[in-house]
C-alpha cells in the first residue's frame, strides 16, 4: 500500500520534472550550434595538453607514486573541471537567469509543476548535458591513448557525482545572490580551485602546508578520483572522495530546495 | 470559489486583511482597487502560488494548501507581468506550456492552431516572440493560459499598457470565453474595464474589500444617478470654499474640479448658477464606475 | 569626437558600481595563474630543461601578457556589445541622444582600451615581482600588447554588431579564442605544433603579439621584422576600426 503510493509519487514527480527537462530541450534544439560546440572544446585542450605541455613536462609522477605520461595525468583533471564548470555555471549563471530576468519559473509554477517538479528538472538535465560532454571527453581520452584501465568507465558517473555535488551547492549559492555583480564572486572562487585542485601537477610540487588546504577543495576530490579511475589505481581510498563529494550533494540539495521554495512561492 | 477571512502578510506588511468574497460559476469577478491594495496577493493566493497566512479559502471546491497542484490543472493564470519563454517560438511557448499542464502531446498540437486563431496570431505561429508587439504578446499569454481548458481564468490586469486597440481585442476575447461559460477573475485598476466585463465586482482599498456588488449596484449605490462636473477659471482653487455646500447629495473636491452627485443633473445645473461662485466650465455625465472608485479610495490619491 | 568621450563617460560611470570586484581580478588572477602555471608547472617544465636555459615562468607570464589582452579584447567587445544592441538597449537610448554612430564605436573602444592598458599594466607588475622579467621591459611591452587588445575588440565588435543571436558569440569563443588561446604560443613553443598548424598560428594576431613581446621582455629575436608584426596587428585593428561603424549604422539605423 504504502510503497504503491510511493511509486505513484515518484512517477508524478518524475513526469513533472521530466517536462521541465523537455522545455530546456526544445531550447537547446534552437541553439544546437551551441551545444555540439561544447564537444569541440574538450578537444582542444587535450591537443594542447598532449603535443604541447606533454612534450614540456615528460613524465610526472602518478597517484600511486609510479611514473605517467602528463597527457594522461592532466587529462582527467581536465574531465573533472568542465564538470565542476558545467554544474557551477549551469545552476548559478543560469538558474539566476531564469529566476530572476526570464521569470521562466513564475510561468512553470501557475501550471501543476510544483517547486520540487522545477528543481529536479533543471538538475536533471544539467546532468544530461554532463553525461554528454563526458562521454565525448571520454571518447577523445581513449582515442588519444591516455586512459590505462577499463575501470576507466566509472570515471562518467564519478563526473555525475562532481555535477550533482557542484550544481547542488551552486544552487544553494545562486539563491543568495542579488545581482550579476554577486556572479562575479563565482568566477573569483572557481579560478583557484580550477588551478590548485593538483590539476595541473601533482600535490607534492606544492608545499605541505599547502597540501593540506588543498584537500579541503572539493575539486581536488574529484580530480583524484576521476584520476584513478581512467589511470586504474584504485583503492578504498577512493571511498573517501566519493563521500565528500556526496555529502556536498545532501547538504546543497536541502540548503538549496528550501530556499528555493520560500523564493519561489512567497 | 469562497474566501472566508482570507489574509496575506510578508513579515510586518498585511497585503490582504481578512477579506471574504464568493464567486460564482460562469461569472466575471473584478478586483478593482489601486495599485497596492492587494489585488494580486489575493490573486496569487486563489491562484495556489502563494500560501494563506490566515482565513479559509476554497477554489474549485478544492484547498489550495492540499490541493494545489489539482487546482492549478483546472486553473488558467495570466499573470501581470508576460513570463513568455523568451528563447521559443510562439508556437513552442504554447506547446510547451501544455506540456507542463501533463497534456499529451497530440492534444497539445491540436489545440495550438484554435488557440493561434483565437488570439489572432496564426501568421505570426513561428516568429520568435522577442520580436512581437507588446500587445501580441499578451494575447500569447491569455491564449496560453486556456491550453488546459481551464474552468477558471485568473487575469491579473490583462489589459494595462496595451493600446485601445489591443484592449478592444483582448476584451472581445474575454467576452467570448464567458460565452463559453468560463468563470473569469480579473484584477484592474480600469473602471472602464471594470465595467465592460465584470458581472460582479469589490473594491478593495488598503488590503481590505470596501464594497461589492454589480457595477450598477455599486453606482447606485456610492454615486447615484448624475454627475455635474464644475471646473473653475485659471488661477481658482475651490479648496477652502463653501459656495457649493448644500448642492446635490455629495460632493467630491479634486485638485482641479468639483464633482457633484444627485439624482436631477438640471437641478444641480441651475442651483451651482445660483450659488454665485465663479465658475469656468460645467459637465453633466452619467455616475460611472470611477465616481464609485473615487469616493471609496480617492481621498487617498489626492492626498 | 566629444561624443566618444560622452560614451566612454557613460561607461565609466556604469564602471564605478562594478569596478571593485574587476579590479580585485585584475590583479589576483595574474597571481593566481603565474603560481599555479609559472611556478607550479614550471617547476616540472624545469626539470627538463626543454626551453634551455628560458625558465618556464618568463616564457608563460610573456605569452600570457600578450593572451590576456586578448581575452579582455574579445570579452568586452562581444556580450557587452550584444547588450547594448538588444537586452540593455543602451545603444537606442545613446542614439536618441546627439550622440552618433561613430561615438558609440570608438567610445566603447576607448573603454576597451582603458580596460586593455590597466590590465596589462598590473600583469607586468605581478610578473615583475614574481622574477620573469624586468619591470622596466615588461612596461615597454604594454603598447603592443594595447594594440594587441584593439585589434582583437574592434573586429569583434563588427562581427557583434552584425549577428542578432548571442549564440553566434559562444561559437566566437569557442572555435576561436579557445584554439588561438591555446597553440599560439602562450603555453609551448609553437615548434612542438604539426607544420600546417603552425603555418596556421601566424595568421594569429595573438602569435605576432606575443613574439613581439617576447622579443621585448625576454631578449627573445622575433620570427619576422617588428614592422611585419606590428603591421599585422595595425591591419586588424584598422580593418575592424572601418567595418564596426558600419555594422552598427546597419543594426541600429536600416
Amino acid at each position: 500500500m504504502l510503497t504503491g503510493q510511493l511509486i505513484a509519487a515518484v512517477t508524478t514527480r518524475g513526469s513533472g520534472a521530466s517536462r521541465v527537462i523537455e522545455r530546456d530541450l526544445l531550447v537547446t534544439r534552437n541553439n544546437l550550434m551551441v551545444f555540439v560546440s561544447g564537444f569541440v572544446e574538450p578537444v582542444f585542450y587535450l591537443f594542447a595538453i598532449d603535443v604541447g605541455l606533454g612534450r614540456l613536462v615528460g613524465d610526472v609522477t602518478g597517484p600511486d607514486g609510479g611514473p605517467v605520461s602528463y597527457a594522461a595525468f592532466a587529462a582527467p583533471a581536465l574531465l573533472a573541471a568542465s564538470a565542476m564548470n558545467g554544474a557551477v555555471y549551469e545552476s548559478t549563471f543560469g538558474i539566476f537567469f531564469k529566476m530572476r530576468w526570464g521569470k521562466l519559473y513564475d510561468a512553470m509554477l501557475a501550471t501543476p509543476l510544483t517547486p520540487t517538479d522545477v528543481a529536479l528538472g533543471e538538475i536533471g538535465w544539467s546532468q544530461l548535458r554532463g553525461l554528454a560532454y563526458a562521454c565525448a571527453f571520454m571518447t577523445v581520452m581513449v582515442v588519444m591513448g591516455l586512459v590505462a584501465s577499463p575501470w576507466a568507465v566509472l570515471a562518467i558517473p564519478a563526473a555525475i557525482l562532481m555535477g550533482f555535488a557542484f550544481g547542488a551547492v551552486g544552487m544553494a549559492v545562486a539563491t543568495f545572490m542579488r545581482s550579476w555583480v554577486d556572479l562575479d564572486m563565482v568566477n573569483l572562487a572557481l579560478l583557484p580551485l580550477f588551478l590548485f585542485s593538483a590539476t595541473f601537477y601533482p600535490l607534492d610540487v606544492y608545499p605541505r602546508s599547502l597540501q593540506m588546504l588543498t584537500q579541503l577543495s572539493p575539486l581536488y576530490h574529484g580530480v583524484a578520483l576521476i584520476r584513478s579511475l581512467t589511470l586504474g589505481t584504485i583503492g578504498p581510498g577512493l571511498l573517501l572522495h566519493v563521500a565528500f563529494l556526496a555529502a556536498m550533494a545532501v547538504v546543497g540539495g536541502i540548503v538549496a530546495s528550501r530556499r528555493l521554495h520560500e523564493q519561489l512561492l512567497p | 470559489m469562497v474566501a472566508r477571512g482570507l489574509t496575506k502578510r510578508f513579515g510586518e506588511l498585511t497585503a490582504v486583511d481578512a477579506i471574504d468574497f464568493d464567486v460564482h460559476t460562469g461569472e466575471v469577478f473584478g478586483f478593482l482597487g489601486p495599485n497596492g491594495a492587494g489585488k494580486t496577493s489575493t490573486m496569487r493566493m486563489i491562484g495556489a502560488v502563494s500560501p494563506l497566512t490566515g482565513g479559509t479559502l476554497q477554489v474549485l471546491d478544492r484547498d489550495p494548501a492540499t490541493d494545489g497542484a489539482e487546482i492549478r490543472a483546472r486553473l488558467g493564470v495570466v499573470p501581470q507581468e508576460n513570463t513568455v519563454d523568451e528563447e521559443l517560438s510562439v508556437t513552442d511557448n504554447l506547446y510547451i506550456y501544455g506540456r507542463y499542464f501533463g497534456m499529451p502531446r497530440a492534444q497539445v498540437r491540436r489545440r495550438i492552431p484554435e488557440l493561434l486563431e483565437f488570439a489572432q496570431l496564426t501568421d505570426r505561429a513561428d516568429d520568435k516572440v522577442t520580436v512581437l508587439s507588446g500587445g501580441m504578446k499578451r494575447r500569447l499569454v491569455i491564449a496560453r493560459a486556456l491550453i488546459n481548458t481551464p474552468s477558471m481564468v485568473l487575469l491579473d490586469e490583462p489589459t494595462t499598457g496595451l493600446d485601445p486597440q489591443a484592449r478592444h481585442l483582448v476584451w472581445d476575447r474575454l467576452h467570448e470565453l464567458t460565452r463559453q461559460g468560463v468563470t473569469l477573475l480579473l484584477t484592474t485598476h480600469y473602471m472602464d474595464e471594470a465595467e465592460q466585463l465584470c458581472d460582479r465586482l469589490v473594491v478593495m482599498s488598503d488590503a481590505t474589500i470596501v464594497a461589492e456588488g454589480s457595477p450598477r449596484e455599486l453606482i447606485a449605490t456610492y454615486a447615484g444617478r448624475e454627475v455635474l462636473e464644475v471646473r473653475f477659471p485659471p488661477g481658482h482653487r475651490y479648496a477652502g470654499w463653501t459656495g457649493l455646500d448644500g448642492i446635490g447629495s455629495r460632493r467630491e473636491v479634486l485638485a482641479d474640479r468639483v464633482i457633484i452627485y444627485g439624482d436631477d443633473a438640471e437641478q444641480l445645473t441651475s442651483a451651482v448658477t445660483h450659488s454665485g461662485v465663479e465658475v469656468a466650465s460645467m459637465l453633466v455625465r452619467r455616475a460611472s464606475l470611477e465616481d464609485v472608485f473615487l469616493r471609496l479610495t480617492g481621498r487617498r490619491l489626492i492626498e | 569626437m566629444t561624443g566618444a568621450l560622452r560614451v566612454l563617460e557613460g561607461q565609466l560611470v556604469a564602471y564605478r558600481r562594478t569596478w571593485r570586484g574587476s579590479v580585485i581580478t585584475t590583479f589576483i588572477n595574474p597571481v593566481l595563474f603565474l603560481s599555479a602555471m609559472g611556478l607550479g608547472l614550471g617547476s616540472l617544465v624545469d626539470r627538463g630543461a626543454r626551453l634551455g636555459s628560458l625558465s618556464y615562468l618568463a616564457f608563460y607570464a610573456s605569452g600570457l601578457l600578450a593572451a590576456q589582452a586578448m581575452q579582455t579584447g574579445v570579452g568586452d567587445a562581444a556580450f557587452p556589445v550584444m547588450a547594448g544592441f538588444k537586452w540593455s538597449k543602451t545603444y537606442h537610448t545613446a542614439l536618441a541622444t546627439p550622440i552618433a554612430i561613430r561615438d558609440l564605436v570608438f567610445g566603447h573602444a576607448t573603454f576597451i582600451l582603458l580596460r586593455v592598458t590597466l590590465a596589462a599594466v598590473a600583469f607586468a607588475l605581478v610578473a615583475a615581482i614574481f622574477g620573469a622579467f624586468a619591470v622596466t621591459a615588461a612596461l615597454t611591452a604594454v603598447p603592443v600588447v594595447v594594440l594587441c587588445g584593439l585589434a582583437y575588440a574592434l573586429p569583434v565588435m563588427a562581427f557583434t554588431a552584425s549577428r542578432e543571436h548571442e549564440s553566434a558569440l559562444i561559437a566566437v569563443f569557442r572555435f576561436g579564442l579557445v584554439p588561438m588561446f591555446l597553440l599560439s604560443g602562450t603555453f609551448f613553443p609553437l615548434d612542438q605544433l604539426p607544420g600546417w598548424l603552425q603555418a596556421m598560428a601566424t595568421l594569429v594576431p595573438l602569435w605576432h603579439a606575443i613574439e613581439l613581446v617576447r622579443a621585448l621582455t625576454l631578449d627573445a629575436a622575433s620570427a619576422l621584422p617588428w614592422a611585419a608584426h606590428v603591421g599585422y596587428l595595425t591591419l586588424w585593428l584598422v580593418v575592424g576600426a572601418l567595418l564596426a561603424p558600419r555594422m552598427f549604422r546597419r543594426r541600429l539605423v536600416a
